[in-house]
């Protein structure tokens, strides 16, 4: 294992007016990460996916709990575990006024690299990214998946063992997300394990050997993708309401087809064995109680399913 | 050594920036340029306590107030850190196995060759007017108003790491420059006031600096107000650099 975790902790102190509020950002987290995966962490704003992140990157100190990565130990030697890492932050860490070429070079010479080297190295990574073009032109010109092109450069121009990137592809169009999926695999290929965070489900999906769900700065469930999904058994038949839910609920929530019955404002979700033959069966009795429905809709289980089985709300909600 | 190699690439780095957009390096000077020509001419006879200075003598007396000024101004230095707080920069900077030291270190120095720049511009611009230092006497002045450049601006950066925030950030400046400024004697010697003024003044080490700096620009290094200056300044600013090193150590954006 490349990145184990055991128990791992912290808390801030927050204050809002008077009151010193404190919040529990990461809670214990147990992990372990395979070398040369690309591992996901997959959960809502504020589930303490960066907390955990700039722990493991050395950034922040943790309350408690233990971690080895690399080799390394966090706690007792940082500075060897900044060597075997590379970090690329959820917002960014370019200059305006330098130009990709000079962060490059300036970051790898912070490695100890020498200046021909770390030239030469920059100029590698500038081609590999697709970013030889704008290479001498100042980051404060660079689009925004440019930017983040060079940051994910960074991250790895001292080609460390493991590299945490947080967000990779937030605030990207659909074209430079797809891009970015492709760059992330090429790190693999290079054989690092890549860290990455994401609330995009199919992201995850797609890209990620295994993943971790994160929820309330707890992991409620880790596995590869299929594996989650399998979890959480059979079709799930989602029913979009106006209104009326609980009493809707109330009508299938007895029944012996249904394994398992959600509801969310305006939503009915039945886990089924087998969803084609349940449907008609349902807008049936629906229609019969004369419940509006708005849609209906069949599905085999997302990830998004997995975090409600898990956590009781959608992923996309919240 | 790693620390000497890393402290020369932040600053390296900082130079590039800094001359890439040079035009604050005469912007930091623009009110002290105003104070020199515009106000000392009035004070030759109030400076003077009776007798009416020459103008070379005036000059004298108010350069080394104003170098002490511009010196101050390092403090700012805070503004720029929280923008590299908030670009992740910093962040950037302390996942790398660089020299904690060495982030701030490299940092103020760009500050101390920028204040050295001004200083050596002031005081050239100072020539017409009929002031004259010995080259001697005028290096140690500028050692003394480097260090005091180091000293501000690395607490500058702490405070401003600390703070994060540029609208919290300046009033605080202003509020602890104004009083130390004052009680500096930077636009007239302490000595011309009260007695409880001058026992206030004692507890400002800035005030023994703009001392040490007058005696110099005076033709006086023996003075033994140029060493009580060094003697205050320099654990100063060891101190200071300690302290905010370790909140580039810390630092969290
Ligand atoms: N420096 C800090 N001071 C106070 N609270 C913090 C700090 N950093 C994080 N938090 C709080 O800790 C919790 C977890 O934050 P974290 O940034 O780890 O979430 P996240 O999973 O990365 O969310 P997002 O998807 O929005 O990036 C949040 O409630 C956040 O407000
Ligand atoms: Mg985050």
């Amino acid at each position: 294992m490349i990145i184990e975790t055991s128990g791992l902790r912290k808390s801030f102190r927050s204050r809002a007016g008077r009151d010193v509020k404190t919040v529990e950002a990461v809670r214990g987290v147990d992990l372990s990460v395979a070398e040369g995966e690309i591992f996901g962490f997959l959960g809502p704003n504020g589930a303490g996916k960066t907390t955990t992140l700039r722990m493991l990157a050395t950034l922040l100190e943790p309350d408690g709990g233990s971690a080895v990565i690399a080799g390394a130990d966090l706690r007792k030697n940082p500075g060897e575990v900044r060597r075997r890492i590379g970090y690329v932050a959820q917002g960014g860490s370019t200059w305006d006024d330098s130009t990709g070429r000079e962060e490059l070079v300036l970051h790898a010479r912070m490695y100890g690299i020498s200046k021909a080297e770390a030239q030469r190295r920059a100029a590698d990574a500038l081609n590999t990214f697709e970013l030889a073009e704008y290479a001498d032109r100042k980051c404060k010109t660079y689009s925004g998946g440019q930017r983040r092109r060079v940051d994910i450069a960074l991250g790895i121009i001292h080609q460390p063992k493991v590299v945490f990137l947080d967000e990779p592809t937030t605030g990207l169009d659909p074209q430079s997300r797809a891009h970015m999926w492709g760059e992330v695999r090429k790190l693999q290929q290079m054989g690092m394990t890549v860290f990455l965070t994401t609330h995009y489900l199919d992201e995850a999906d797609a890209l990620c050997d295994r993943l971790a769900i994160m929820d309330h700065g707890q992991i409620v469930a880790e596995g590869t993708p299929a594996d989650l999904k399998q979890e959480v058994l059979g079709d799930v038949v989602s029913v979009q309401l106006q209104r009326d839910v609980p009493r809707a609920a109330d009508l299938f929530g007895d029944t012996d087809f249904v394994r398992k019955l959600e509801t969310t404002e305006q939503s009915l979700r039945l886990y089924v064995e087998d969803g084609a033959s349940v449907i008609p069966h349902v807008l049936r009795t629906l229609d019969a109680e004369k419940i509006a429905i708005d849609g209906i809709e069949l599905h085999r289980p997302s990830l998004d399913d997995v975090f409600l089985a898990k956590t009781g709300r959608s992923l996309r909600e919240s | 050594m790693k620390f000497l190699r890393d402290t020369w690439l932040v600053f390296q780095r900082q130079m590039q920036l800094l001359l890439r957009n040079p035009v604050w390096v005469i912007v930091g000077i623009t009110q002290p340029l105003f104070y020199l020509f515009l106000f000392a001419p009035l004070m030759s006879k109030a400076l003077g306590q009776g007798r009416p200075l020459s103008q070379g003598e005036t000059y004298q007396l108010f350069v080394p107030g104003m170098l002490v000024m511009v010196a101050l101004f390092s403090a700012f230095s805070g503004f720029g850190i929280i923008a590299e707080l908030r670009a992740g920069v910093i962040e950037r900077n302390r996942v790398t196995p660089v020299s904690r030291v060495a982030l701030l270190l490299g940092r103020s120095l760009r500050d101390v060759v920028q204040l050295m720049f001004q200083a050596v511009l002031v005081t050239l611009l100072s020539y017409p007017f009929g002031l004259r230092i010995a080259v001697g006497d005028a290096v140690l002045a500028f050692l003394l108003v480097g260090l005091m450049a180091l000293l501000l601006s690395s607490l500058g950066y702490a405070l401003g790491l600390a703070l994060k925030s540029e609208d919290a950030m300046a009033p605080l400046l202003n509020t602890l420059i104004q009083p130390i400024m004052l009680l500096s004697g930077i636009l007239l010697p302490i000595a011309m006031g009260p007695a409880w003024l001058q026992r206030l003044a004692d507890f400002n080490p800035f005030s023994w600096a703009v001392s040490g700096v007058r005696a110099l620009f005076a033709g006086h290094p023996g003075d033994d107000s140029v060493w009580q200056a060094l003697a205050i300044l320099t654990p100063l600013t060891v101190i200071a650099l300690i302290v905010s090193s370790r909140t580039f150590a810390k630092s969290v954006r």
